[in-house]
Order: C-alpha cells, then sequence, then structure tokens
C-alpha cells in the first residue's frame, strides 16, 4: 500500500502543481473550471493510451519512438505557455485598464483557454501514464490485494490533489493587480523547466547530442527526488544533475518568453480612461 | 506585427534551432542487459569510458519497468515482455547507478566505465 501511495503521489504532484497554477491563472473567467476538467479528462484517456501502448511506443521510430513522443509533447505544453503569456500580454492587460468594471473575466482571457487545457492534459497524460503502468505492474506482480492497491492509489491521489489544492489557494490569495505579473512569471519559469525536460529527451534519443556534459551536479545539496526538490523541479525547472544544453535551451526560452511578452505588449499600458465614470477604481 | 516584433520572433526560432545541434552517428559501445525477476543482469556492465554507449534492454519480466538513472540522464519505460535501446553519451571513468524507478530500492545496477 505504502508503495502505491508514494508513487501515486510522487507523480500527482508534479501534475498537480500546473493545474493548480492554470486554474488560478484562469480563475474567474467563464468556462475556465470546464476546461480545467476537459484537460485532466483528457489527460486520463490520453495516459491510458499511452499505458497501453507502452511496448509499441518504445520500439517506434527505430527505438526512440518514447523519447520523440515526450519531446514533441513538452514542446507542446512549451509552446501553449507561451503563447497564453504573449496573447496576455498584447491584449489583457490592455483590456483590464480600459474595462476593469466589467469583472474578472476580462483580467484573465478566456481565449487562451484552449491553450492551457492542453497544457493540463499534457501535465496529466505524462505523470497518469506512469501511474497506470505501475499500477499494472503491481496487479501483474500479484502478492498485493486489490483493495490494498487502491486504497494506496487513493491516498496518493488526496495527497497530490492537495498540494494542487494549495498551490491554488496559495495563488489565489495574492491582490488581483499582482496577481497578473505573478502568474506570467510563473508560467514563464514552468514553460522553460518543460522545454529543458524536452531537450533531455532529445538527448536521450541521440538527437541532440552537443554539449551532453553535466553542467553541475547538487544532489548532494537538493536531490531533485525528494519532496521540495520535486516541487523546485516543476515549478522552475530545478535539476540536479543538468546536461549543459539543457541549461543552454532553459535560459534560451526564459529569455524568448520575457522577450517575446515584453515586445508584444502594447506600449500604452496606462492609458487613462476615456470617460470619467470609470474612475471610481 | 511591426519589423522590431518579426526581427525578435526570428531571432527566437534561429536561436531555438542552434539549441538543436546536429546529431553525429558515432561508433557506440554497445551493451546488453536483461531483467529477470527483478534483478539486471549483469548488475555491474563494464563499458568503455570516453564513447557513446547503446544499451539493450530486455525486460524478461511480466511486469513493466521503468529504466532510469540520474547519473546517465536517462528515464525510459520498457514493458513486461518487451526491449528497449537506450542512448548514452561518452563517459568519463567512474560508476553510474541506474534502477527501476518502480523498485528503486531493491532493482538497481551500475554502469562501469573505464
Amino acid at each position: 500500500m505504502i508503495g502505491a501511495l508514494i508513487i501515486v503521489f510522487r507523480e500527482v504532484i508534479e501534475a498537480g502543481i500546473i493545474v493548480g497554477i492554470v486554474m488560478a491563472v484562469t480563475q474567474g473567467v467563464r468556462g475556465s473550471r470546464l476546461m480545467a476538467g476537459a484537460g485532466v479528462a483528457a489527460g486520463v484517456v490520453g495516459a491510458s493510451l499511452v499505458a497501453a501502448f507502452a511496448g509499441a511506443l518504445a520500439s517506434a521510430l527505430n527505438g526512440v519512438g518514447q523519447e520523440l513522443f515526450n519531446a514533441s509533447i513538452l514542446s507542446l505544453a512549451v509552446c501553449m505557455l507561451a503563447w497564453h503569456n504573449i496573447w496576455m500580454a498584447s491584449h489583457g492587460r490592455q483590456l483590464a485598464a480600459e474595462a476593469r468594471q466589467l469583472g474578472q473575466e476580462v483580467r484573465s482571457g478566456a481565449r487562451s483557454l484552449f491553450a492551457l487545457a492542453i497544457v493540463v492534459a499534457v501535465a496529466v497524460m505524462r505523470e497518469g501514464s506512469e501511474i497506470a503502468l505501475f499500477l499494472y505492474g503491481l496487479v501483474a506482480a500479484g502478492g498485493t490485494t486489490a483493495g490494498d492497491l487502491l486504497l494506496g492509489s487513493a491516498l496518493g491521489l488526496a495527497a497530490g490533489v492537495a498540494v494542487s489544492a494549495v498551490t491554488y489557494f496559495g495563488l489565489a490569495t495574492i491582490p488581483p493587480h499582482r496577481l497578473f505579473a505573478v502568474t506570467t512569471g510563473l508560467i514563464t519559469f514552468l514553460a522553460a523547466g518543460l522545454a529543458a525536460q524536452a531537450a533531455n529527451f532529445l538527448q536521450q534519443a541521440g538527437v541532440a547530442t552537443a554539449m551532453s556534459d553535466t553542467a553541475w551536479d547538487t544532489s548532494a545539496i537538493l536531490s531533485d527526488t525528494s519532496l521540495f526538490g520535486r516541487v523546485l523541479h516543476t515549478l522552475i525547472g530545478y535539476s540536479d544533475q543538468p546536461s549543459v544544453l539543457q541549461v543552454v535551451v532553459y535560459a534560451v526560452t526564459l529569455a524568448a518568453i520575457f522577450t517575446l511578452t515584453k515586445v508584444f505588449a502594447p506600449r500604452t499600458i496606462a492609458r487613462p480612461p476615456q470617460t470619467p465614470l470609470t474612475q471610481n477604481g | 506585427m511591426t519589423r522590431t516584433q518579426l526581427s525578435v520572433l526570428a531571432l527566437t526560432i534561429a536561436l531555438a534551432a542552434g539549441a538543436a545541434a546536429p546529431a553525429l552517428a558515432d561508433d557506440a559501445a554497445p551493451v546488453q542487459i536483461t531483467l529477470k525477476d527483478h534483478k539486471f543482469d549483469p548488475a555491474e556492465p563494464m563499458v568503455p569510458a570516453g564513447r557513446p554507449i547503446v544499451i539493450q534492454l530486455a525486460n524478461q519480466d511480466a511486469t513493466p519497468a521503468e529504466f532510469e538513472s540520474k547519473e546517465l540522464r536517462v528515464e525510459k519505460v520498457v514493458a513486461g515482455g518487451g526491449s528497449i535501446t537506450v542512448k548514452v553519451r561518452a563517459l568519463k571513468p567512474g560508476r553510474y547507478r541506474f534502477f527501476d524507478d518502480y523498485h528503486e530500492a531493491t532493482t538497481q545496477g551500475f554502469l562501469v566505465a573505464q
């Protein structure tokens, strides 16, 4: 039971933090709960499919199917996060400045909901497929009663969902006028971390062979398999033994999203409202 | 889209493309490892240092495993009864731990590069 609990919890944390952030980002947007739910559901379906076809996936594309699949879906998530940030910078802030009285839905921009649903689905699919494989292994191996296994998994899932809730409610305490800046920063770091993971899969597949040396080894100080290390791994992409390429990809992604967000942001952010009637906030 | 926006976009794409450097076909040293009854065999395979390595892992158990190594930066699922190929960069002499992520405490081994 403990085995199932620990593994399920460990995998759910990573997806849970991402879901928590996405829900905080889209807080108050009409349809955002539906979006998060659909993302999780699509992720669970995807995870089951990935687990069921794990063998076929591993042997696909001359044996690097699994790596290229992981690199692809991670890159997709990075693009969606980047697009969300850029869209928000170019529309959201301006809309918020002009139409504060319309309420919270404007602040978050419903149009990028779909992009964030994809991010949720990717996160759930990646972690969920490992849980499915692990549980299948436990069942196939026998020795554990099904009830015990189920109980451990349920507890692990509950603990993971609790981390997700802490993330969400933690972010929800941030005052609305600061939330935009905070979530923009969080999403930029999240995307950079996912890009570095994608780079690792490309190196593992032998597609990218340059800069494969280990940049640093801080596993003695903070292992990325510890609870805190895992949280940092998800939030900012912390890795205790990254390759040089991972560090470069991380830095480039961070700089690119930061720059694009700045470039696409409207120059006249603090334009005063046209009518004096809205000057009450 | 303004000129500045366009040039920033172009620069971003160029940088991203540059980061994914071209792959070179090296003469990799092959290593065969078998996983049976949740044990790696050999548990401490020897590999030449300074040359890329290709690990062939055959899983003879009915259960899936996740072949993982922090030092080798490998994380790959192998289905029950399946086999996988894992490419590893040229290593400095040393011992590199690997394990089955689903049974980390009991199922582990070391790649010994000399």
